[in-house]
């Protein structure tokens, strides 16, 4: 057999001429890379972060390709981060979630006003809010699961109901940072900074948050909660066809309900971290949160019809975001160059998604 | 029996109606962009006491967000129905919402923008208003004179509103440039000097959040920067965290404009240097006393000499005085703040 093997490639091996070779090879690369970009849809969104880092890195020097500067970002994402890791749960399981940003600023006013008004131990508190936002989430879970309405409309009544229930409550009040420095440290704990490499004076250097840290670990964990464990694989089941998921035997019902309590817990660390970042509580902050966190999934590769993308997508969806508006800052340019080169890459993340699914399918 | 009973009562009814209008012959509308933003909030409390000093009726009514234009023009159809005497209005959108206010004076009503003047200003019968001009002049002339001769080599900071650059961040900025020394190219336009000690200018949507990161940006472009222009105190709020977090909080002058309780305290603890107050109780309540005055003989208020609306006046808050502009302390400033 092995002889008959040999005869035949002697044969052929003449015959083949290089042009043929040349195609076959082109062919086999390219598809290589369509079955990458197919099995991880991140890599299209780590290759546009790591080609916009290196662009306005040359462009701009060490002014942004700086320990320092390269952090900043992280510290400026880290808010849509979170909350974009939340979005991307329910955006897996075809549905959209309006309400995030609305969930993540009332929890933090919860926090902040349970002790300052109420007089509650801080973490107390602070597990008031977070309980505030897993509620809220869970409530949006059981109207889209148990009573079959429509993701967005649920969530966009939600977000009009907490938005309105948090200035009412809050009374738009402000509290202050110096404050909560003073009673309620705690509050502000997302906010604490370490520096590494730091200067004598203390400047410069790569500076990391808590809040930047746990946005890091958000993504780890459902990185791997969604990639090796049963409920991870029934959200990407629920997200790719519900009535399949039903009949293998997942709880629809029960995913859906766990998965939008989930993203409201994500949602009210988010208001936690946001309390650390802008050092006071304050009921004004966070207006666009939901638009800019549906920008980073779309743009990290995750599909708005569900069931389709990979986590770590959302992270570098808001990276990337983040990159250029720090970066065309820097550089000089208006601000809404920015806004109009992020509509234009929001496209260009559905587009290739398309091609992706086209090409594999 | 029936009948006579039925007759009582509408006889009751008139009298009392009639004697409701006799105590409360002249009624008066506020409408604000929100009921929960402080500044409203004070507006409305300012409002309502003139209105029970004076034996008004004021109805209240406001936009359910900043930027609610329908439902300020249901509030003014709303009260050209009731028959007010006259309405008074901080308005959404400023261009947009003239042709309701027409349909209003039209009617006989007497209409006074607060706060917010109309586009054009003349759509209205009259403004009451913080000269927002003024307000940035007082923070920028504080600054170069807490500077002295170092105010030649500042690395300035201007953290705006928005890049729409509404009127009211427009005015504030270009009066603290002018306040300062700097030649403002065009008065009318934000960002447009081309004086070496701008570093840059960035917006911040007036809150905490974008005030930090609008600090952020500006500080990644140049680390040095040592006067902080912030349009309103939340955003100074937030630049201060950004300063903090390089350790630069000490060495950096942060000045603002509005007077709001927070931004006061933060002038206490010496977040920001100096302040410019705005007063909404007395914009609210001249509004009410010119409504009266209208409904009484059909007088219009006049417009503060030299200056095209009413200026509610506007005081510098620092515990730091400077020689040549007039201040008040932070403890006077507490006083009258809002919110």
């Amino acid at each position: 057999m092995s002889g008959k093997a040999d005869d035949y490639e002697a044969a052929i091996t003449p015959s083949a001429s290089e042009s043929v070779a040349t195609f076959a090879e082109r062919k086999g690369a390219l598809s290589r890379v369509q079955h990458a970009l197919h099995v991880n849809p991140a890599l299209v969104p780590l290759f546009v972060l790591v080609v916009s880092i290196s662009l306005f890195g040359l462009l701009l020097g060490s002014k942004f390709f700086s320990p320092f500067a390269l952090t900043l970002i992280l510290q400026q994402v880290q808010i849509v981060g979170i909350v974009a890791a939340a979005q991307s749960l329910v955006i897996l399981t075809a549905g959209i979630d309006l309400s995030v940003g609305a969930i993540a600023v009332l929890s933090s006013v919860i926090m902040g006003q349970f002790t300052f008004r109420y007089g509650m131990p801080v973490e107390i508190a602070i597990v008031f809010g977070l309980a505030f936002g897993t509620a809220i989430g869970a409530i949006n879970g059981w109207l889209v699961a148990v009573m079959k309405l429509p993701p967005f409309i649920v969530t966009l009544g939600m977000w009009q109901i907490v938005l309105a229930a948090n200035f009412l409550y809050s009374q738009n009040a402000t509290i202050r940072s110096q404050d909560i420095e003073a009673e309620a440290p705690l509050l502000q704990f997302l906010g604490t900074a370490f520096k590494v490499g730091a200067g004598e004076d203390g400047r410069g250097g790569a500076t990391f948050t808590y809040g930047v840290i746990a946005m890091v670990l958000i993504f780890g964990v459902l990185a791997y909660v969604l990639g090796q464990t049963a409920w991870g694989r029934h959200i990407y089941a629920v997200g790719d066809d519900p009535e399949a998921a039903q009949l293998s035997g997942v709880n629809v019902k029960r995913t859906l309900i766990s998965v939008y309590a989930v993203t409201g817990f994500i949602c009210a660390i988010a208001g936690w971290a946001l309390i650390g970042r802008i050092g006071s509580v304050s009921p004004t902050s966070g207006q666009l949160l939901n638009i800019e966190s549906i920008t980073a999934v779309v743009i990290g590769g995750i599909s708005l019809f569900g069931g389709r993308g990979s986590i770590m997508g959302p992270l570098f969806g808001a990276l990337i975001v983040g990159v250029f508006t720090l970066g065309l800052r820097l550089a000089g340019a208006d601000a809404q160059w920015t806004y109009l080169l992020i509509g234009a890459l929001i496209i260009g993340a559905v587009a290739v998604d398309q091609w992706i699914r086209k090409v594999s399918a | 029996m029936k009948k006579l009973l039925i007759g009582t009562a509408f006889a009751a009814i008139s009298t009392a109606g009639s004697a409701m209008a006799d105590a409360h012959s002249v009624s008066a509308c506020l409408i604000t962009k929100t009921d929960t933003n402080p500044f409203f909030v004070k507006m409305r409390e300012g409002a309502e006491a003139a209105a029970a000093e004076l034996g008004m009726t004021l109805r209240s009514y406001a936009g359910k967000i900043d930027g609610d234009h329908e439902t300020q023009v249901a509030a003014i159809e709303t009260c050209i129905a009731d028959g007010a005497k006259g309405i008074l209005l901080t308005a959404s959108d400023t261009s947009s919402i003239t042709g309701a206010v027409q349909q209003a004076r039209d009617a006989g009503l007497i209409v006074i923008a607060l706060d917010t003047p109309l586009d054009p200003a003349s759509a209205a019968d009259a403004t009451f208003a913080t000269d927002n001009f003024l307000a940035g002049e007082l923070i920028g002339k504080w600054a170069a004179a807490q500077l002295g001769d170092d105010a030649a080599n500042a690395r300035i900071a201007m953290l705006d509103l928005a890049v729409s650059q509404p009127t009211v961040g427009v005015l504030r900025d270009q009066g603290f440039l002018q306040g300062f020394g700097i030649d403002l190219a065009d008065p009318n336009v934000n960002g447009d000097e081309d004086d070496a000690r701008i570093v840059g200018n960035d917006v911040t949507a007036g809150n905490e959040e974008g005030g930090r990161t609008a600090m952020e940006n500006l500080l990644a472009v140049d680390p040095t920067i040592n006067v902080v222009y912030t349009i309103n105190e939340p955003a100074a709020a937030g630049a201060y965290e950004a300063l903090k977090s390089i350790g630069r909080e000490n060495d950096v002058l942060i000045v603002s404009v509005d007077g709001g309780c927070p931004g006061i305290q933060n002038i206490a603890d010496g977040v920001i240097g100096a302040t410019s107050q705005q007063y909404p109780l007395r914009m609210a309540s001249l509004g009410i006393k010119a409504i009266a005055a209208f409904a009484a003989d059909g007088t219009l208020p006049e417009n503060t000499t030299g200056k095209d609306f009413f200026d509610t006046g506007v005081a510098l808050v620092t515990d730091k005085p400077a020689d040549g502009v007039e201040s008040i302390s932070v403890a006077e400033g507490t006083d009258l703040c809002w919110g």
